[in-house]
């Protein structure tokens, strides 16, 4: 966990892009994604949604920019995309990378 | 503990037997035994602090204790009453958990505790020992707060179905059995109210079944709101599929041109949505008669569905961890409750400001797990992220959502500003897809919480 922190007055809600402020690990946030893509990323093959468990890192990047930019259509990965700063997504990458698709011994 | 705290504990001791002196239970220690986390509660919140508790750290100890032996899902359960689903197909069953994850799951009713020696006392005259407690509780329905409704008359006459279960299966056969051209009649929520499975949803589905079964019947809502979430996308597919005309302050953004404009209908549509300021808001209802006497009036109806005002689950307040509200105050941070230390509560109980949803107790039953395990390690709390997704039908083939990240701002749960909702000049190919991941959903959903 990053020590300094920066305090701003955030009135309301904090702008995904704005300024810096304690970063949840790539861990806690990719655990969001994990109601509609599967614990760790790990969903079976016969669901629409994509596995992330084991995507590479510069790919969940590019998508994650593309879903934010609208440069790849979507239905609500836009409005997710938009949730996080490019160092949040670049952790989640991370994690998401590290994970073997089938998960073994769980 | 406050003194009122102490003296609502003794009073509950005193309703339920004291505990015999020295106890007889075995309660974990930090040092040498592993940490015992005990959560109440086996609903989508608890499940998912359970898992994630043993998929983090597997050593500790974790046991649910949940008074049904499985858990029916509410997401999802109006679609037994338009008969996409059966009632067995909202079941899902504590296995996993067990046998996967090593997970104590005990089929009991907590009847109080100890929160000075950590002990939760059952119905069935067990004395579990805790560490760390955390509480899930859902909601409780508050029938009797409505003139001339209680929970016998849902249980027989005009049902609820909010919880799923019986009622559920009620109202799917009352809607089967209703005369050609009556109406369904839904009473919503006051806020604030656990969103699943979804008032408007419901209403939806319903005409989407009457629109091939009964194509003369009628839906009508009547509300004590002006408005709720996906207001404007879900009356535009009402415009498009049930000849709904939409009110003038929520036609800002809808699409008047294009291959698939909102229409300006001409007579009455087969739904209809009575908002407060119009009258919506229930004063009485006559079981008898099978009346609803609104601010506007009286409506006669053929099967009437009502949601009632509701507040967190009762063993929150048995426990002594609600407001004056009945909801339960609590820590953004660890959700660690603000009426007594060492317990947590999470879900559609706690008052988080962040919509009452299964997806919103899911993210927070993991951040819970996580500062469940730092508080008891002693290491500083882990900075946390939530999410939501609401994902709501119009018709089986027409989905919409509103979609939510949260991060910690000021030790406050915030939104993080940018788009919520489906847009309205959505494709036909993105209203059909939402409507698809909706279903998809369902299923990678219930396995992140308990399998």
């Amino acid at each position: 966990m990053k020590l300094s922190v920066l305090l701003f007055a955030a009135a309301g809600a904090c702008s995904a892009s704005a300024w810096a402020q304690p970063q949840a690990s790539g861990e806690t946030m990719a655990n969001t994604c994990a109601a509609c893509h599967g614990t760790h990323g790990r969903v079976g093959e016969d669901v629409a949604m994509v596995p992330l468990a084991g995507m590479d890192k510069g790919e969940f990047i590019r998508a994650m920019r593309d879903f934010r930019s609208g440069k790849r259509p979507s239905t609500l990965m836009h409005h997710v995309a938009s949730g996080f700063t490019d160092a949040e997504v670049e952790a989640m990458a991370e994690f998401f990378a590290a994970q073997s698709l089938k998960g073994g011994e769980r | 503990m406050s003194d009122m705290q102490r003296r609502t504990f003794l009073k509950l001791l005193g309703a339920t037997g004291a505990l015999a002196a020295g106890g007889g239970f075995a309660r974990s220690a930090f040092a040498g035994s592993a940490p015992h986390v005990v959560v109440i509660g086996g609903g989508v919140g608890g499940a998912t602090t359970a898992k994630y508790l043993k998929l983090t750290d597997p050593k500790v100890r974790v046991t649910i204790i949940e008074k049904n032996p499985i858990y029916i899902r509410p997401y999802g359960s109006s679609e037994v009453v338009n008969g996409h689903v059966t009632m067995a197909e909202l079941e899902v069953s504590y296995d996993a958990l067990r046998s996967r994850y090593g997970i104590e799951v005990i089929t009991d009713t907590v009847t109080g505790y100890d929160p000075e020696r950590r002990v939760v006392e059952t119905a069935g005259g067990k004395k579990v020992g805790y560490d760390r407690l955390v509480v899930s509780p859902g909601v409780q329905l508050h029938y009797d707060a409505i003139d001339g409704y209680s929970q016998a008359i849902a249980e027989s006459k005009i049902p609820s179905g909010w919880i799923p279960g019986s009622q559920t299966q009620l109202l799917a056969a009352q809607l089967k059995a209703m005369r050609p051209g009556g109406t369904f009649m839904i009473v919503a929520p006051p806020n604030p109210y656990r969103c699943p499975p979804g008032p408007y949803e419901r209403a939806s589905l319903v005409a989407e079944w009457l629109q091939h079964h009964n194509p003369t019947g009628k839906v009508m809502i009547l509300d004590p709101k002006n408005g709720f979430v996906t207001d404007t996308t879900m009356m535009l597919g009402w415009n498009r599929l049930y000849g709904f005309n939409v009110p003038a302050d929520f036609r800002k953004g809808m699409p008047i041109h294009g291959d698939w404009p909102m229409l300006d209908h001409t007579g009455p549509g087969m739904l209809e949505w009575i908002p407060a300021r119009d009258g919506g808001t229930v004063k009485r209802i006559d079981a008898r008669r099978m009346e609803v006497e609104a601010e506007n009036g009286v409506h006669r109806a053929d099967v009437i569905n009502v949601v009632p005002p509701m507040t967190a689950g009762k063993v929150a307040g048995l426990l002594g961890l609600t407001d004056d509200k009945g909801w339960c105050p609590i820590n953004h941070r660890t959700f660690e409750s603000l009426k007594q230390p060492g317990v947590h509560v999470i879900g559609d109980a706690c008052a988080s400001g962040m919509p009452k949803s299964g997806f919103s107790a899911n993210t927070q039953a993991k951040v819970t797990a996580r500062a469940v395990l730092d508080l008891i390690a002693e290491r500083p709390a882990s900075e946390p992220a939530w999410e939501n997704t609401c994902y709501a039908l119009a018709a089986s083939d027409y989905g919409m959502f509103v979609a939510d990240v949260f991060m910690l701002v000021d030790e406050k749960i915030s939104r993080v500003k940018g788009p919520r909702f489906q847009p309205l000049d959505a494709s036909r190919a993105q209203i059909r897809m939402s409507a698809v991941y909706q279903q998809a959903w369902m299923k990678t959903f219930t396995d992140d919480c308990f399998a």
